[in-house]
């Protein structure tokens, strides 16, 4: 299933049991997959048109009323074009409102550049207050769903749109603040985010037959990130490779080195490396931006030799 | 409420004087052309309980222009919502009265605003949030005029005429000046009835904005307009720095400006007619 489908039926679960919990639009219901939910909740699904910094706003206003909207449009523009919006009239102002930007970094694709989010994580990891969750496959997301609807305050939601690989099995249980380990090993501590997570582990498996194990650590909340995992990973092995689909200033790696600031421990990171995206499919972005597998290996070893 | 609105508007005048002069400076001249609106809003027009700051269905007034927080401070203050003694707090450390409007720092607020332009937004989605609730309140809103250059103000009243929201009162206080100089010279919103009647709005132009009965016609017209289907705009023109001559003598310099108590004290018995 495409994860926008996944997304949009579990926002129908949520608003049928509660009519505060609301979904607000700029032009984007039918590319975020909710455009269905607009005749079946008349009066808690609302199209504020190509106007982003007003929706985060009136998204704000309806929070101060009780409400719970979900606020949602491309990754660049749910982020970057109304991060003064995110910070002051939700997160400063204390309110209850989810950001969800679909579309992150190369899977923009044929969107091309201007489309192409390389730095939202990094553009609300400093707004005070942000929660940054990107969920790795369905199962994740259907589990997040419900408990990021809970926790009052901002979350943004890093979310691909179209299907993915399953990662997590049906007996996963999700905690919004603890990272997932999906491997262990003792060489090299693997942080993950995103749709690369499963990459990550064919990574460790072709480590593995050279003799190298990882700890494979998917890191779906990225802020606050889950500091005593990180550290704990990065002190047993010694060695840390970070892989996300985001420029490397700002988001994973930055946010793993934060954690490790006071550590004596090597790191290596594959992800943008400071520069727009472009236009192409995605097996092009993955050469161009070095986000391929083998990418993924070379950084590895090298990780490892720096110990 | 009984009280004498002209009396109120020179308690708050000088509360916000006071206030302003006790730290020494602040957003005086934008906190002055307020006066009477804000006296008529609640002293005598919003369906409000100072002992139930957080009542649900009660009327709501988000100040998108943030930085005349001193001036609803003092309003509030004088309508009983805390006492006036913490008017002298006015953006000391750790005080509940910044100098922008924060709904999560004094009661009474109603919205966190001082970004301009966000505000705005903020009050169409509490007025819309009203309407889904269907308890009858009304939502206040008031907007500078320089903050009328924000884009975000154009895209919150089309969507407001949009969905119909004839629960929503903005004003605009129209004092014609901003921080740069004058509105018309720096960048000009005029003819800014047509421009808010293009957008769908009811609007009521008051020639004199700090006329306490022309504001409280205007008021009652606006919430008449419910039923209308359509959000009303009322067009304030007033006086930047109202009630204090040497503060309108600055011009665009009232904006935020040096306020000594000396000159406080003074400025109190001019507003007194003393």
């Amino acid at each position: 299933m495409e994860m926008r489908a996944v997304y949009a039926e579990c926002l129908a679960e949520m608003m049928e049991k509660d009519r505060h919990v609301c979904v607000l639009d700029a032009d984007l219901s039918k590319a975020s997959g909710t455009r269905k939910l607009y005749e079946r909740f008349p009066e808690q699904m609302f199209d504020c048109g190509v106007a982003e910094a007003n929706m985060a706003s009136i998204a704000a206003g309806l929070s101060s009323y009780g409400f719970k909207p979900w606020i949602e449009s491309f990754t660049p523009f749910a982020t970057r074009r109304i991060c003064d919006q995110i910070a002051i009239s939700i997160s400063y102002a204390k309110q209850n409102v989810k950001v969800v930007g679909t579309d992150p970094g190369i899977s923009a694709e044929l969107n091309g550049g201007t489309h192409m989010s390389m730095e939202d994580i990094g553009v609300l990891r400093s707004v005070p207050g942000v929660v940054i969750f990107e969920p790795v496959d369905e199962v994740q997301l259907r589990a997040a769903m419900p408990v990021l609807n809970e926790y009052y305050g901002c979350v943004y939601v890093r979310l691909f749109r179209k299907q993915l690989p399953t990662v997590f099995g049906e007996d996963y249980t999700f905690d919004l603040f603890k990272a997932d380990t999906l491997r262990e090993g003792k060489d090299l501590s693997i942080f993950v985010s995103g749709f690369l997570t499963k990459d990550a582990l064919e990574v460790a498996d072709q480590l593995a037959a050279e003799g190298i194990s990882c700890d494979v650590i998917n890191v779906h909340t990225i802020k606050p990130i889950d500091k005593e995992t990180v550290l704990a990973s990065a002190r047993k092995t010694g060695a840390v490779l970070t892989i996300e689909n985001h420029n490397v200033i700002g988001g994973l790696h930055s946010a793993v080195l934060e954690a490790l600031a006071a550590e004596k421990i090597p790191a290596c990171a594959v992800g943008v490396q400071d520069r727009f995206g472009e236009v192409a499919k995605m097996p092009y972005l993955r050469k161009v931006m070095g986000l391929t597998v083998e990418d993924m290996v070379a950084a590895a070893k090298k990780a490892v030799s720096l110990k | 409420m009984n009280c004498d609105l002209k009396e109120i508007c020179k308690d708050i005048r000088c509360d916000i004087m006071t206030c302003i002069g006790h730290l020494g400076v602040g957003h005086i001249g934008g906190c002055l052309s307020l006066a009477e609106l804000l006296a008529v809003l609640y002293f005598a027009e919003m369906n409000i309980d100072p002992a139930e700051p957080k009542k649900a269905g009660r009327d709501r007034l988000v100040c998108s222009k943030g930085h005349a927080g001193p001036a609803v401070y003092a309003t509030l203050a004088n309508r009983g919502y805390f006492d006036k003694k913490e008017l002298l707090t006015l953006n000391q450390g750790g005080t509940h009265l910044p100098s922008h409007c924060d709904m999560n720092l004094t009661t009474g607020i109603d919205m966190t605003t001082g970004s301009l332009g966000q505000g705005f937004s903020c009050a169409v989605g509490v007025a819309l949030g009203s309407k889904l609730e269907k308890d009858g309140a009304t939502i206040f809103t008031i907007i500078g005029d320089g903050e009328s250059q924000e884009g975000q103000i154009w895209e919150a009243a089309m969507f407001a005429a949009a969905k119909k929201l004839d629960n929503l009162i903005g004003f605009t206080d129209y004092n014609k000046l901003q921080i740069d100089g004058s509105v018309a010279e720096v960048n000009d919103i005029a003819p800014l009835a047509d421009k808010w009647a293009a957008f769908g709005w009811n609007v009521i132009d008051v020639a004199d904005g700090n006329d306490v009965e022309q504001v409280q016609k205007a008021v009652r017209e606006a919430k008449a307009n419910r039923g209308s289907g359509k959000p009303t705009m009322v067009i304030l023109n007033t006086l930047k720095g109202c009630g204090v001559q040497w503060i309108v003598d600055l011009g665009a310099g009232n904006h935020n400006c040096p306020v000594s108590e000396e000159q406080a004290e003074a400025a109190i018995h001019e507003i007194r007619g003393e």
